[in-house]
């Protein structure tokens, strides 16, 4: 379970998140919605400590994030993380991308991190593609990549931020259904996303976030059946 | 009479050979101060990048001095004032000490811009995976950001090794030094200063080659 309490965050003296209380159990599939610049990204950002926090906690099955006495390379492992930016590593083919962390981070043999890659590969369609280098697929099969190379650590959380955002329109597809698989495996999501279909077909909840607070949260019947705050209302609007 | 004959005398033999010991030299001097003179200057590149610490704001004056007083009088001024401090040190280690630094300052800034080629995003995936600081340096950055200042790097460790002449003016008998004194006694200037020409450029052109080869199995 991830729980969050009074959550502030600060660039500077600029409040990007404005007292956050979010509980996300086990199995849950959460999609957050919002305008661009609402803090959407900040908020996952401080749920696996790449960014730090002014006031308020996080706790992950109970392990609080930002305390300075949590190993939160321990931690990370618990949570995947899929950004916009695919950040495939360009040395390695995709074989190696996805190995690399279970062999240094997890201390695995070279043979048993070879192994988990493949599965893990195989798993979001890029069997064939062991031995390619990145630069040799498309986005759509590199941000395919992140996730399975996110997912060979074995994670029980993924927060996915914006994953299909930098496609072409025509890959978003086969990523989106990548998500859709892990929802469907149990997985337990955090997915900021433009996709309403997806927040409405696979979500539990959505969460609406405007200006650093969430100002609705429910199930996608009610989020996008019958919005309350005027802003979502706004935002529906101008996304559908 | 006999003297003066042997005193200018042609080319010989063993000049070549004497010239080849010379080059080795220019070899050596250059490796070692390449080598150092990378080692630290990933290491101040890495301080300049991460820049948080004082050490950032001393550092960087420090270098600028380093790349823009001329070689030449960083290495007569070192030989000659480190007796001073109680460092006596030899032609050849004077030599090593100054191309080393000089090196260094080159190599970090073009190690902080390796650095700075490797996306804030790539990073954040790297310790999204539970990668620590430094495994994320070791396997991501150093390897990422190493391809993309590769080439710059070939272009300082060529120039530091062209440079590594200078080291003559304390008497280190290198390629250069080895010309002039067969030039002084063969009286063959052109002759001499082609074949030492030839000698870095036979010790230039199979790195450049090499480096070359590199980056075209990495575009790839
Ligand atoms: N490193 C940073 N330094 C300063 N300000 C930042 C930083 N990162 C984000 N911000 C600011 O924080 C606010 C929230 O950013 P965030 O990226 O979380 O928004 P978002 O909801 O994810 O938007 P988008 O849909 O565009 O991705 C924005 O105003 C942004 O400019
Ligand atoms: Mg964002």
């Amino acid at each position: 379970m991830i729980e969050i309490r009074g959550l502030e965050k600060y660039f500077g003296t600029l409040q990007v998140l404005k007292g956050i209380d979010l509980t996300v159990p086990k199995g849950e599939v959460l999609s957050i919605v919002g305008a661009s610049g609402s803090g959407k990204s900040t908020l996952l950002y401080c749920i696996n400590a790449l960014e730090e926090i002014q006031a308020g906690s996080v706790s992950v099955d109970g392990t609080d994030v930002h305390a300075k006495s949590t190993d939160i390379n321990a931690l990370r492992q618990k949570l995947g993380m899929v950004f916009q930016q695919w950040n495939s590593f360009p040395h390695l083919t995709a074989l190696e991308n996805v190995a690399l962390s279970p062999r240094i981070v997890k201390g695995k043999t070279k043979a048993e991190a070879r192994d988990i890659a493949a599965t893990r590969l195989e798993h979001v369609g890029l069997g064939d593609k062991l031995n390619v280098y990145p630069n040799a697929l498309s986005g759509g099969q590199q941000q395919r990549l992140a996730i399975a190379r996110a997912l060979a650590m074995e994670p029980e959380y993924m927060l996915f931020d914006e994953a299909t955002s930098a496609l072409d329109p025509e890959l978003v597809g086969e990523v989106l259904d990548t998500m859709r698989l892990l929802a469907e495996e149990g997985m337990t999501m955090i997915c900021v996303t433009h996709e309403m279909s997806f927040a409405r077909d696979v979500s539990d909840r959505v969460a609406f976030f405007h200006q650093g607070v969430i100002e609705e949260i429910n199930t996608p019947d009610k989020i996008f059946g019958a919005p309350k705050s005027e802003h979502l209302q706004k935002f529906l609007a101008n996304v559908r | 009479m006999e003297p003066t004959i042997s005193f200018f005398s042609g080319l010989q033999i063993s000049d070549i050979w004497y010239l080849i010991e010379a080059a080795w030299r220019t070899v050596m001097i250059s490796a070692l101060a390449i080598s150092i003179g990378t080692v630290l200057g990933v290491i101040f590149g890495w301080i300049l990048y991460e820049g948080r610490w004082a050490a950032a704001l001393t550092l960087g004056p420090f270098l600028d001095v380093f790349r823009s007083v001329p070689l030449i009088i960083q290495l007569v001024l070192f030989y000659n004032f480190a007796p001073i401090i109680g460092l006596n040190l030899d032609p050849f280690f004077s030599g090593v000490v100054i191309l080393a630094i000089y090196c260094a300052s080159l190599v970090a800034n073009v190690a902080r811009g390796g650095m700075e080629a490797v996306s804030k995003s790539m990073r954040r995936a790297a310790r999204s995976l539970g990668m620590s600081y430094w495994q994320d340096l070791r396997y991501v950055v150093l390897p990422i950001g190493g391809r993309a200042v590769f080439p710059s790097w070939v272009g300082v460790a060529l120039g530091v090794m062209k440079d590594s002449a200078l080291v003559s003016v304390l008497g280190y008998i290198e390629l250069l030094k080895a010309s002039q004194i067969l030039i002084t006694r063969t009286q063959e200037p052109l002759l001499i200063l082609t074949i030492a020409g030839a000698f870095y450029f036979a010790l230039s052109y199979p790195i450049s080659r090499y480096a070359a080869s590199i980056e075209k199995r990495w575009a790839s």
